[in-house]
C-alpha cells in the first residue's frame, strides 16, 4: 500500500538511480556489522594483552583501516558512486598525510630541542 | 557526449570508470551526474569535517611527541573496576561496539527506507539515536570520572598536560557531533514515521519535499560520526 502510494506520488522523472540500493540484501549489512565487532574486538585485544613497539602499531593501523574502509565503502555506499564522487572525496585527504610527515617532522624538532635544553633544569 | 544537466524523463548516458571520471569533470554545470545535491553536499560537508578532526589529531600527535614529560598511559586511566578487578580500556571498548551498533541499525534503516518501509526505517532510526544518546551518556560519565580524578585541560596527575587539553577537546568535539546526531536522527525518523515522504509534505525548515533519500544523507553524516570514532579510538585510546 505504502509502496503503491509512494510509486503514484514519484513522478519518473524524480526517481533517482539511488533508488538501486534497495537491492542490496540486509545479509550484507549484517556481515559488515559482525566483521566491524571482530575488528574492534583484535584492537581491544591488541591492548588487553599488552602487545608493544612496532607490532602493536602495526596492527592498531591495520584494524583501524580496514573497519574504516568498510564503513566507508559498504555502509555509505561509496563502492556503489561514480569515480567522480569517490576521488573528490578520497583524494584531499591525500593532503591530511603530508600535513601529518610535516608535523611529524616538527614535533621530532621540538622535542629534540626540549630535550637538549629543559630535561635536566626543570 | 556526457549531458550537461540531468534531463527529465531521459536516462543519461554516462561513462563507465576513467574515462567517466574524466567526462564528468571536464563537462559544463555538474561533475556528480547521478547524485543529488543533498548527497553531493553532504559528503562535501563530511570532508570539511575531515580536515577538523584530522587538524585535532595532528595537534594531538604533534603536543603528545615533542613533550618531554611521560604521556599518561590511556590502558590504566580508563580501566573500570569491574566486580573487584581493574579491567584496562573496558568502557572505551563498549562505548566502540554501541556506536559500531548504531552504524549497523542506521545502515539497515537506510536500506528499509528505499524499500518504503516507513515502520521499520523509523523502529531502526530510533534505535540508532538510542544507541547513540546510550554513547552520549557513557561519555558523560566517562568525562566526570577524569574530572574527578584531577584531569583539567592543562593537567592531570599522570604526566603530560597536554593530555587533558587534547582528550577534552577531540572527544568533546566528537560528543557534540554524536548529540547533533541524535537530535537530527529523531527529527528525520518522525517525518518518515508521519509518511513526510511519501505525502510530500513540506520541511519545516526548508519547505521543500523530502524524499526517502534523505534517510541516506543522514545516514552518511551518522556512519561518519563512527568513522571519526574509529580514528580517535585507535590513536588517541590505544596507541
Amino acid at each position: 500500500m505504502a509502496q503503491a502510494v509512494a510509486a503514484a506520488m514519484q513522478p519518473a522523472s524524480t526517481a533517482t538511480p539511488h533508488d538501486e540500493h534497495k537491492e542490496h540484501p540486509i545479509k550484507l549489512y549484517l556481515v559488515v556489522w559482525a566483521w566491524l565487532f571482530v575488528l574492534s574486538t583484535f584492537s581491544y585485544l591488541v591492548d588487553y594483552f599488552h602487545v608493544q613497539g612496532y607490532l602493536r602499531w602495526t596492527l592498531i593501523c591495520l584494524f583501524m583501516l580496514l573497519k574504516a574502509g568498510l564503513i566507508v565503502a559498504v555502509f555509505m555506499h561509496m563502492a556503489w558512486e561514480r569515480l567522480t564522487l569517490i576521488y573528490a572525496i578520497l583524494m584531499p585527504p591525500i593532503a591530511v598525510m603530508i600535513f601529518v610527515w610535516i608535523m611529524a617532522i616538527e614535533s621530532d624538532y621540538t622535542h629534540w630541542l626540549r630535550a637538549l635544553f629543559f630535561a635536566t633544569g626543570m | 557526449m556526457t549531458e550537461t544537466t540531468a534531463t527529465a524523463g531521459q536516462p543519461q548516458k554516462l561513462l563507465p570508470g576513467m574515462a567517466g571520471f574524466v567526462a564528468d569533470w571536464s563537462s559544463d554545470q555538474r561533475a556528480f551526474k547521478n547524485t543529488s545535491w543533498g548527497k553531493a553536499m553532504m559528503w562535501i560537508f563530511l570532508l570539511s569535517d575531515t580536515f577538523i578532526f584530522s587538524c585535532f589529531l595532528i595537534s594531538y600527535m604533534t603536543v603528545r611527541a615533542s613533550t618531554i614529560l611521560p604521556w599518561p598511559n590511556t590502558s590504566e586511566v580508563f580501566a573500570l573496576n569491574i566486580g573487584g578487578e581493574e579491567i584496562p580500556l573496558i568502557l572505551i571498548a563498549i562505548m566502540t561496539f554501541v556506536l559500531i551498533s548504531s552504524s549497523g541499525t542506521m545502515a539497515m534503516a537506510v536500506n528499509y527506507g528505499y524499500r518504503h518501509d516507513r515502520k521499520k526505517t523509523a523502529i531502526l532510526m530510533l534505535a540508532t539515536a538510542a544507541f547513540g544518546a546510550t554513547f552520549v551518556g557513557m561519555q558523560a560519565f566517562e568525562w566526570t570520572k577524569l574530572i574527578t580524578e584531577g584531569v583539567r585541560p592543562w593537567g592531570n596527575p599522570w604526566g603530560a598536560p597536554q593530555f587533558g587539553s587534547t582528550f577534552f577537546m577531540i572527544t568533546g568535539f566528537h560528543g557534540t557531533h554524536v548529540t547533533i546526531g541524535v537530535i537530527f536522527l529523531l527529527i528525520i525518523a518522525r517525518k518518515v514515521w508521519r509518511g513526510d515522504f511519501e505525502t510530500g509534505r513540506p520541511g519545516f525548515f526548508t519547505s521543500r519535499k523530502g524524499r526517502y533519500e534523505n534517510v541516506e544523507i543522514m545516514g552518511l553524516y551518522w556512519h561518519f560520526v563512527d568513522l571519526v570514532w574509529v580514528f580517535i579510538f585507535a590513536f588517541f585510546y590505544l596507541w
